[in-house]
């Protein structure tokens, strides 16, 4: 069979990617500029024996897909900054109760109602640290509509091979805009079930401390037992006040996340074969116009490269140094007052490579020339 | 002149946009030149609009960059082609418009246009004349630009207005198309 060419917005890519990796259960609470996501699961779960429902809110949204994940179903919710706010109560049940589940958050400007219509990256720390208490957050950001299919994709893997929520960052550009999408065939597309358990229910822990990190999981109703409790707590589900049994819970929901961040940090490299002493750093939508900067740049002979993080966190330290290796000068582009910037601050050697900021936010989206001109003024303070 | 903004934007981008007052079914006809270039036609498309908070009235816009390579920065930077069905959309749009550009305007609406190098049609009396609605001048301005540019095949064009005018309107809307071409023909002659 011959793959469909579809003219596609990037929320309607999410919405197809999020029914080939196998989601069937989607609650809700439509947001600009995130309702299309919303609009279409409406459409689509119906017609493939899926779940779709319109919470009253955010807090509640989580929640569903939070109970429809622990009954077996692959689970997805959409958002935008107001309504990830409201969601960060039960994100973090979600985290400590290691329940898969995918939340795309559509960037608008903040805080609070912000700016609705308007382009914004400010939620990019949020995104991975957005409640509390120690956790790892999986964030990924795709930069054009095609790729919001397949890393949508790639987020339902991930929640499902790690049992934890994944998330999804695009923003109001990206979300709205259209270009053409290869929809691959559901056999061309790695999709990933969460393990299951191989004991009889009588030794089933749900929250078993394996060599990986990662537990098997059963479904409720199938006949094991389980205890599901935003209480911090043992191997069996219960709280526990034990020192080493809740240090060895925190390490769990670190190490399955930590240990495997080189698996899970991916970059794309533009021009950086030649060894550029000035590169640009940005994800999303930011790094297309990065990415025309330095085809501009190259014309006029200018040597510079960029970098994109697919994977906004975890950041692979050992990836981000080798790709940093010849990078004197390395401008963070991002649309927000430096959340990015703060992030890649962690994982690089600032004696060797020297951070400099560019920064827009007034809810348009950063242009090749006002890269090009960036990059010009870095080159022009080298020489 | 010319070869540094080929420099700038890339040699083979092409660059529309598609300009008039909310409710012309500007974004529709975005949408529908995409559609028929990115799916039939088989180039690299990105289609970008503005939202603000004028649902109705004031300066609306849909983008459409089209080229035979990736298409790196989504949005227009310098346009090949500015559709403009209202003065205010002229006005506010003329100067993103490259010195070679080509611009097309709504000759009733556009009464005072920038520079004498232009297409002028009265798309929207057009419209209501010979198709018997307004509403249709989206798809008779993109009969013109189809016709005058050659940027989107006509068979690809003309599928996709039948696949998405809305249900019972396919015929008006195929008509326009086809007012659209003969009215940029008898200019070309």
């Amino acid at each position: 069979m011959s793959n469909q060419v579809k003219l596609l917005q990037g929320n309607e890519a999410c919405v197809e990617g999020a029914v080939l990796a196998g989601v069937r259960f989607f609650a809700g609470y439509p947001i600009t500029p995130s309702t299309e996501i919303a609009e279409g699961m409406a459409r689509r779960l119906p017609r493939i024996g899926g779940r779709f429902i319109q919470m009253e809110d955010e807090i509640a949204s989580m929640a569903a897909i939070i109970g429809a994940s622990c009954a077996g179903s692959k689970s997805m919710t959409a958002t935008s900054g107001p309504g990830f706010s409201l969601m960060q109560e039960n994100l973090g049940y979600a985290y400590i109760t290691e329940t898969p589940c995918v939340v795309v958050d559509v960037q608008r400007g903040g805080p609070s109602t912000g700016l609705p219509t308007k382009i914004s990256q400010s939620d990019t720390m949020q995104a991975a640290y957005g409640t509390h208490g120690d956790y790892y957050a999986i964030v990924l950001a795709p930069s054009s509509v095609e790729e919001s299919l397949h890393l949508t994709v790639k987020a339902v893997n991930y929640s499902e091979m790690y049992r934890t929520p994944v998330i999804v960052l695009l923003d109001e550009v990206l979300g709205h805009m259209r270009e053409k999408v290869v929809i691959p065939a559901l056999d061309e597309i790695e999709v990933q079930e969460r393990r299951r358990p191989a004991v009889p229910p009588d030794w089933y822990k749900h929250y078993a401390i394996t060599a990986t990190g990662v537990s098997a999981m059963a479904s409720f109703g199938e006949g094991y037992r389980f205890n599901v409790t935003g209480l911090t707590h043992d191997e069996l589900g219960f709280p526990t006040a034990v020192p080493r049994e809740i240090k060895a819970m925190l390490d769990k929901l670190k190490d399955k996340v930590v240990k495997n961040a080189d698996a899970i940090a991916e970059f794309e490299s533009t021009e950086m074969d030649d060894d550029p002493k000035v590169a640009i750093l940005s994800y999303g939508i930011v790094s297309r116009a990065a990415k025309q900067a330095v085809a501009m740049a190259r014309e006029q002979r200018l040597k510079v490269g960029a970098i994109r993080p697919k994977t906004i966190w975890p950041l692979s330290e050992s990836k981000v140094r080798d790709l940093l290796k010849p990078v004197r000068q390395l401008i963070v582009a991002e649309l927000n007052q430096g959340q990015l910037i703060n992030m890649v601050k962690q994982c690089i050697d600032r004696n060797h490579t020297e951070l400099i900021p560019l920064q827009k936010y007034d809810g348009e989206l950063i242009t090749p020339s006002e890269i090009l001109h960036k990059i010009k003024e870095v080159k022009h303070h080298a020489n | 002149m010319k070869t540094k903004e080929k420099q700038v934007t890339g040699s083979d981008r092409y660059e529309i946009r598609l300009s008039g007052s909310g409710g012309q079914g500007l974004i529709l006809a975005g949408v529908m030149l995409a559609e028929a270039v990115g799916t039939i036609d088989g180039r690299n498309v990105a289609q970008t609009q503005s939202y603000g908070p004028e649902a109705r009235g004031g300066a609306s816009r849909a983008d459409v960059v089209i080229s035979d390579d990736e298409i790196s920065y989504p949005k227009a930077m310098k346009l090949d082609l500015l559709l403009a069905l209202t003065q205010e959309a002229c006005d506010s749009y003329y100067h993103d418009l490259k010195e070679d550009g080509t611009l097309i305007i709504d000759s009733h609406m556009v009464t005072q246009p920038p520079t004498p190098r232009c297409y002028g049609f009265p798309f929207v009396q057009l419209a209501k004349s010979e198709i018997g609605v307004a509403m249709v001048a989206n798809v008779v301005s993109l009969g013109t630009i189809c016709e005058l540019t050659g940027i989107v095949s006509k068979q690809a064009l003309t599928e996709v207005v039948r696949r998405r005018a809305p249900r019972g309107t396919e015929e008006k809307n195929l008509k326009a198309l086809e007012l659209g071409f003969q009215i940029a023909k008898n200019v070309k002659k």
